[in-house]
């Protein structure tokens, strides 16, 4: 449990500040985020984050599972981006095994990931647009997103915790008539954008609340390791899915929205922009989707189909031995990093060259980005830390891990 | 698509920016190198790590200025026992390389980058707390994940995946 002294910042000999707990169960921590804040009045002298109370040592789990089983882990890493977890831990595996995957699953994936990120900046929207004070757009934001989750239900069977993507494809074709929902969704949906935006983009009360507050340079947000709309609300123009490509993202045309001020506003406006830009790209991946399999040609690895393991004997021994022996890794170590709606996040996997793996590490963006808190409140009103931690947009799940 | 075989020979890869910076730098530094799955790894000696971590952010050409990851891999039984692996990013250049300091199993412990890189700090926490890996000159190593009165480090190989009973 971290502590903080009271130390005489202001004035030596002069007890004018005073230690204050803010959470863990304050409800605009968006979770269980303890944040401990040395106050003078109600300036912030101090701010110091106290994480880990969301621990449950995936990163330990994960050495004692098959490859195939540690999918639904990543899942429960970050609840409200699922999907992208699944594709960096998939293509972290398949970068090991040097496996190539079919095109029409790496384009459901381009399109299902961008999807996620719709879903996880509605969330986002809502909630921290709630910690200032207006509680309509949660509302709003919350109707769409629970389209998505329907949508998400009937391709998975599971709103949250998909687990969709497996090492060598994905796990079933979309339903029939799914495609179509998703195409009536990215028709309607960028006028929603507009909803969202005339309650607050124009909003007097929001821009006071926003406008110049949590500011931070672009140097401060590269030393912190900031990455994500954290980083691009400060003026850093980097975007992995546009800058180090993977799983085809190379074939699609986004733009990637950057905002100089680097306050809360900044970086709100990022967020609200990738809204408009991911709905394009899944009307491109919907396009532009080629035919042909979703599972790699490998037979030791992805699993058979039902119908061939009922009917043929050589797929029921495969069957057999992945689901009782996993599949052996060559030994090695890779880095995969992908565009997660928060930021870098990376998996660094290491084999050993049996079924399960030596060690992976989550790379989590928010991790890193909470360590910008402090620079962004310290020597501002306490009411702006709400609105710093909402800009940040952290998930406590992927924060402890 | 095949996997192609490592590449360990320094002579072929001392093209790659970080290497050619590095042995700009002092000759001797770079202790094992790989070119595997199209990702760079170096190791260096752990006294030499801040410094090295240090010259690749200041390169005119391709400065390595962000510091993605800080991770740990623990070999026990094996000696040395402990890798710590940092994980840098060129923002302008698009380019990854990965470095690695190997530590014994006594009282591990190396320099920390917070001196370079103040978003080190978590990560090294987060490193000393589930293993043990000790970072001098780290203004706060207190544990970060799991409570501060908690016996051992959990990703310690030699640690029970279900913990003590």
């Amino acid at each position: 449990m971290a502590s903080l002294t009271p130390t005489p910042v202001l004035e030596p000999g002069q007890d004018r500040t005073m230690i204050l707990n803010m959470g863990p169960q304050h409800p605009s921590t968006h979770g269980v985020l303890r944040v401990l804040l040395e106050i003078d009045g109600e300036t912030v002298v101090r701010l110091m984050p106290d994480i880990g109370y969301l621990h449950t040592g995936i990163e330990k789990t994960c050495e004692a599972k098959f490859y195939q089983q540690v999918v639904p882990l990543t899942d429960r890493i970050d609840y409200l981006c699922p999907m992208t977890n699944n594709l960096c831990y998939v293509l972290a595996v398949e970068k090991l095994l040097g496996l190539e995957i079919p095109p029409k699953a790496q384009w459901l994936r381009v399109l299902l990931n961008e999807m996620t990120r719709i879903n996880s900046h509605l969330v986002w929207l809502g909630t921290h647009a709630m910690d200032i004070g207006a509680m309509t757009v949660f509302l709003y934001c919350f109707r769409e997103r629970e389209e998505i989750l329907k949508m998400f239900e009937a391709v998975s069977g599971q709103r949250m915790m998909t687990s969709y993507f497996r090492v060598g494809g994905i796990a079933l074709e979309p339903p029939l008539g799914w495609f179509d929902r998703v195409r009536d969704f990215a028709g309607y949906f960028p006028e929603k954008v507009d909803e969202y935006e005339n309650l607050l983009t124009g909003n007097p009360i929001w821009l006071m609340r926003t406008k110049g507050v949590a500011k931070m340079t672009a140097e401060d947000a590269i030393a912190l390791g900031a990455t994500g709309p954290t980083l691009r609300g400060s003026g850093v123009d980097i975007d992995l899915r546009r800058d180090m490509p993977y799983s085809s993202y190379e074939k699609f045309q986004f733009k990637v929205p950057v905002s100089q001020e680097g306050d809360v506003f900044a970086r709100y406006m990022c967020r609200v922009q990738e809204l408009r830009e991911s709905i394009g790209i899944v009307r491109q991946a919907l396009d532009g989707m080629p035919e042909g399999p979703i599972k790699a040609n490998a037979p030791g690895i992805v699993l058979p189909e039902r119908e061939q393991m009922k009917t043929q004997m050589e797929s029921l021994i495969y069957h057999f031995k992945i689901i009782t022996e996993g599949f052996a890794v060559p030994a090695g170590e890779v880095y995969q990093a992908i565009e997660s709606p928060r930021g870098e996040m990376g998996y660094y996997i290491v084999s050993d060259g049996t079924a399960k793996p030596y060690r992976v590490h989550m790379r989590s963006a928010c991790f890193a980005n909470l360590q910008t808190l402090a620079k962004m409140c310290e020597g501002r009103l306490i009411a702006d830390v709400v609105a710093a931690i909402g800009s940040i947009d952290i998930v406590l799940g992927e924060i402890d891990r | 698509m095949p996997l192609a075989p490592a590449i360990t020979d320094l002579e072929q890869l001392k093209n790659h920016p970080a290497v050619a910076r590095l042995l700009g730098w002092k000759q001797d530094v770079i202790q094992s190198i790989k070119y595997d799955r199209d990702e760079m790894t170096i190791v260096v000696d752990r006294s030499d790590i801040r410094e090295a971590c240090a010259l690749l952010k200041q390169d005119a050409t391709c400065p390595f200025n962000f510091l993605s990851d800080i991770t740990c891999v623990d070999w026990y039984p094996s000696e040395p026992r402990f890798e710590v692996i940092y994980h840098l990013l060129s923002i302008p250049n698009k380019e990854r390389v990965r470095l690695k300091v190997r530590l014994n199993s006594a009282s591990p412990a190396v320099e920390s980058l917070t001196s370079v890189w103040a978003g080190a700090n978590f990560f090294e926490r987060e490193v000393y707390d589930l293993f043990g890996v000790r970072f001098t000159g780290h203004p706060y190593l207190r544990r970060i994940m799991m409570p501060e009165d908690w016996d051992g480090h959990p990703l310690r190989k030699d640690y029970p995946v279900e913990g003590y009973r």
